[in-house]
């Protein structure tokens, strides 16, 4: 059963698939039902994975490996075969991120209960692309990366153009473009490799790419390959975390795509980015990540003020979340610029955290939409009275949001800029700066919607029983990792000392 | 040559194309013999049983070695097997395609588009099948003449006169290329057989001649890039492609494509493979340049314009156009790699370019249009061509999981697995990717976004079939790909290609 384990964590959501395909497309109510214990499965699948995991384990476990496509190549020497395996496995970090995937997956199917129409197709493209970013996590070749990276493409491009909202069309073929163009520069990189390499497996290539340059000039690998290789995949994943300015194409997503699917999208799909950078970037170029790192540093912070000053500026609350991730993702980069453990660790817990928080957020903008049609701020006023436990919940994220101690912001935003702090104290403190911003504009826009004087909505019943349990959960769980971060750190402590030892640091 | 010469031949290896040669001249004699106005239509089923009863003699000869007769001008090697499978594949997919095609003007020549088929796809497996110029060239105007006809054969459509027209004659301009590009060939070597070509062409005499035979190579490939739609002599292929009935259209961008790319890979490596270049480099490591650009040139004018059309079938034609400059790319990569990737990708092209247009067929028969209107709503109109639709386009548009992904990722290997790899085409490869991106998602989009009020479009029985098996061979060969790659490998051998075969016909020779 083991040995199966995590393929069958990756196809779990196909099952909802199989269900919704002998379902009466018209029947709303079984469908929606359908959706919810259909990303339960993969929930559970991932609690049994998470149990068989052992957590101070080193490297990759569950792994599964067997031969998939082989191209051969009849040379003058000899025949040489270019084999490219089915590899998954799972280490600390990426068991962290598939549990995130799942959790927020199921939260997502509830809060689809506002999905107006065609809900066969949004949940089976839904489950698609849950297993989509399952796959993404598990992979352990570039090849079942690449393909899982794209199959999480299609069904976002659906879900945004169909169930969106007014510039629904264009924020799909912006989304499609933009992250087309990253995953091209990543399929030239990864074929590069490939073909220099003769291996697509990760801890394969780290080997490979860490050995002394006069083993390394026998495979035509030359330093400046390796630089181009790393500038490719910075860049690729640069376009997905985004880094500004590359991000316009993710406002557009965040403001027009249905909330549930933003949940999903600033959630997870965003982490792949910083995920990338993390096990491309650092893991498989340390050297040359380390030369760069200043660079990294600088578009951190550049992303962490530049988000905030928008964020300050905007008058749609879909707007302020979505330049609040921007800013939010900049201290993803100045973590890792930082190069040491308190950085890196900042990093990951920052990818965690914020994958829940803008859960929650984005969660209860579509539930404010829901109510009044708009997400404007100057429409909201005073909400607190008539939901008050909506803006109890909304002031909590937004809490989070800014970083407030005992909450899982917090510990990530601490630590990357103890990271930072150690290494280039310059860049940090210019840095701490959008601290301060992230709290002007997190309570500007919170305070806008639940206190001063009350607007009129027409339909201001508060938080509804189903609407509660996404909230409550993802706020449980911000709580959770703020008060009690060892168990985060527990689980990603193997894999993060790992790419240290290659950062040499 | 006497009869006992003509005896000791091995005839029973040309089986394939006497099946389609007796098939092909039976169906003219009924079609002769029949009532003026009883159905054509019967005569679909007998021409498909030709040709699956040729695909199964196909794989009958799978173990056959290389062989050889009629002085090499036909060969059996596994190079033509290879390529034979899809060809005759592609035909019979169109046949069924034709079967179901409802256009009044087309009735009354049905039962001449049958045999016409037939005949072009002897020609084309001629080319597959042949290692001598005259040969290869017979082949190839066997193909294009029933094409020129098969394009016009709507008599009373005014659009399918032009294309026939149309095709006739840039037809001609592009095989007076080819000829004139031979006759270099056969002037610096004095041979027509491929294989005395290529060892003539290594000749110490011809290192002063050398740019000679760069002139010959340019003259010869520009000519035949006619046949697979690239870029310099595509023009043709959008008009031809919008005027011609659909099948024929399939036909054209599928099987006769496959047949260019099967007279390219023949004249081209084996004349050259040994041939001297200027400073007798090489010649095919020198003219990669050139090679390379036009490759170039076909993607981005393929995909640059097919941007702005509105009507399906040209939008599809410079999608092929872009489709060739992708298969193109392979040829830069001077590796055995250049025959898999190119014949995995045709085969790929193959189930995605006929789906495609069979879906085009229907919807442009139930609206009388080929606005790209026609898709819109249809996801819920008919889910069940909508959804296959979409697995095409992807593959098309090389998204994972289905062939064109497969194909794609291959050709990237190619043009990367150099000493030094060509990260400049691979780079406008994947750009113009995704310029094409833009419009096929755009019939995406049209399909699922979009509402109409039209009405369900019914699939005959034979149509579903053709949909069915083209999208669960995209998807299939998708997941895996090992499916075809071993077949290919278990049966191909780059040796077989260059292997010249010293029949004992002089032993007859009194």
């Amino acid at each position: 059963m083991n040995t199966w384990l995590l393929s069958i964590l990756i196809l779990s959501p196909l099952l909802g698939v199989l269900v919704l395909l002998f379902t009466p497309s018209q029947d709303e109510k079984s469908i929606k039902w359908i959706g919810i214990l259909g990303t339960l499965f993969p929930l559970g699948t991932a609690l049994v994975t998470l149990s068989a995991f052992n957590k101070s384990g080193e490297g990759l476990q569950l792994a599964e490996k067997f031969q998939w496509v082989s191209y051969e190549v009849f040379q003058s020497n000899g025949d040489v075969s270019y084999p490219i395996f089915y590899e998954v496995g799972v280490n600390g970090l990426s068991m962290v991120l598939i549990l995130l995937t799942t959790v927020v997956s199921v939260l997502a199917a509830i809060a689809s209960f506002s999905i107006k129409k065609d809900w066969k197709s949004y949940f089976i493209l839904f489950f698609l692309l849950e297993m989509g970013m399952i796959g993404v996590f598990a992979a352990q070749n570039l090849f079942l990366f690449f393909i899982f990276f794209e199959i999480t493409l299609i069904p976002m491009f659906f879900l945004i153009g169909r169930w969106g909202y007014l510039e629904k069309e264009k924020a799909a073929y912006s989304f499609l473009i933009y992250n087309g163009v990253g995953s091209a520069i990543l399929l030239i990189a990864f074929v590069a490799m490939f073909m220099k390499t003769g291996t697509m497996n990760f801890e394969q290539l780290a080997y490979t790419f860490s050995l002394p340059q006069s083993e390394l000039n026998d495979m035509h690998i030359t330093k400046n390959f390796k630089m181009g290789m790393l500038i490719a995949l910075l860049l690729a994943f640069a376009v997905k975390l985004p880094v500004a300015p590359l991000h316009s194409w993710m406002v557009r997503v965040h403001v027009q795509a249905p909330p549930p699917i933003v949940m999903l999208h600033s959630g997870i799909l965003l982490k792949i980015g910083a995920y990338g950078l993390i096990v491309f970037g650092a893991g498989l170029f340390p050297d040359q990540f380390e030369s760069l790192a200043f660079i990294i540093g600088l578009f951190g912070v550049i992303n962490l003020l530049y988000g905030a000053f928008l964020a300050l500026t905007q008058r749609d609350m879909k707007r302020v979340l979505a330049y609040s991730s921007v800013s939010h993702m900049g201290i993803v980069l100045i973590g890792l610029a930082a190069l040491n453990e308190a950085g890196m660790t900042g990093a990951v817990f920052q990818v965690v955290s914020h994958g829940l928080i803008s859960a929650l957020l984005f969660f209860l903008v579509g539930v404010l939409y829901e109510r009044a049609g708009s997400s404007l701020l100057k429409d909201f006023g005073g909400v607190a009275k008539r939901m008050p436990i909506f803006a109890g919940v909304l002031l909590a994220g937004g809490l989070a949001s800014l970083g407030l101690p005992g909450m899982s912001g917090f510990i990530s935003e601490f630590m990357a800029f103890l990271g930072l702090f150690e290494t280039m104290p310059v860049l940090a403190a210019v840095g701490t700066l959008g601290l301060i911003l992230t709290a002007v504009y997190v309570l500007r826009a919170v305070l806008a919607i639940t206190f001063g004087t009350e607007k009129e909505l027409t339909n201001a019943h508060d938080l509804s029983s189903t609407e509660r349990i996404p909230a409550f959960i993802l706020l449980a769980a911000i709580l959770f990792i703020g008060l009690y971060p060892a168990w985060l750190s527990d689980m990603l402590r193997p894999t993060l000392d790992s790419i240290l030892l290659g950062l040499g640091g | 040559m006497d009869l006992d010469t003509l005896l000791s031949f091995r005839w029973s290896v040309m089986l394939p194309e006497f099946i389609i040669l007796g098939v092909a001249t039976l169906l003219s004699v009924i079609d002769l013999f029949m009532k003026k106005e009883s159905s054509r239509k019967p005569l679909a089923w007998l021409a498909g049983a030709g040709i699956l009863a040729a695909l199964i003699s196909i794989f009958t000869q799978l173990d056959i070695e290389v062989t050889s007769i009629l002085y090499d001008t036909y060969r059996l090697d596994s190079f033509s097997k290879a390529f034979k499978i899809l060809l005759l594949l592609g035909t019979l997919l169109v046949i069924v395609l034709s079967s179901n095609y409802k256009k009044e003007d087309l009735e009354e020549n049905r039962g001449e588009f049958y045999y016409l088929l037939l005949a072009a796809l002897l020609g084309a497996m001629m080319m597959a099948s042949s290692a001598d110029l005259i040969t290869l060239f017979v082949g190839l105007e066997l193909l294009s003449l029933s094409s020129y006809v098969m394009a016009g054969l709507e008599r009373r459509n005014k659009r399918s006169n032009e294309s026939a027209f149309k095709y006739i004659v840039s037809g001609g301009i592009a095989t007076a290329i080819t000829l004139f590009g031979m006759s270099y060939i056969f002037g610096l070597t004095g041979e027509t057989n491929l294989f005395k070509i290529a060892e003539n062409m290594g000749n110490l005499e011809l290192l002063e001649h050398s740019f000679l035979i760069v002139f010959a190579f340019i003259i010869t490939f520009a000519g035949l890039t006619f046949k697979i739609a690239a870029a310099p002599l595509h023009m043709w292929a959008p008009d031809v492609y919008e005027g011609a009935p659909v099948p024929v259209t399939a036909f054209l961008s599928v099987v006769s494509k496959t047949a260019g790319f099967v007279i390219l890979l023949r004249v081209i490596i084996i004349c050259f493979i040994a041939a001297p270049g200027i400073d007798s480099d090489p010649i095919l490591l020198q003219v990669q340049p050139y090679v390379m650009v036009l490759a170039a040139a076909t993607m981005i004018i393929g995909n640059v314009t097919a941007l702005r059309q509105r009507d399906i079938k040209r939008m599809f034609a410079y999608s092929s156009i872009a489709q060739a400059g992708y298969i193109l790319v392979p040829f830069v990569s001077n590796s055995s790699l250049i025959f898999e990737l190119i014949w995995f990708y045709l085969l790929a092209y193959l189930f995605m370019n006929i789906g495609a247009f069979t879906v085009i067929q229907l919807l442009s028969s139930q609206e009388g249009s080929n606005d790209i209107g026609v898709f819109r709503g249809l996801f819920r109109r008919s889910p069940w061509l909508a959804v296959p639709m979409t697995f095409f386009i992807l593959s098309l548009a090389g998204i994972p999981i289905t062939a064109g992904f497969i194909g794609k990722f291959g050709i990237f290997m190619g043009a990367l697995g150099l000493e030094q790899p060509q990260y400049w085409l691979a780079a406008v490869m994947m750009a113009t990717t995704l310029i094409s991106y833009v419009y096929y998602f755009n019939i995406i989009a049209i399909m699922f976004f979009r509402d109409s009020e039209g009405t369900k479009v019914s699939i005959p029985g034979g149509m579903a079939a053709v949909l069915a098996f083209c999208a669960a061979s995209v998807l299939i060969l998708g997941v895996m790909p090992d499916l075809a790659l071993d077949f290919f490998y278990g049966n191909f051998d780059v040796n077989e290609f260059f292997m010249q075969i010293e029949t004992e016909v002089h032993t007859h020779d009194h």
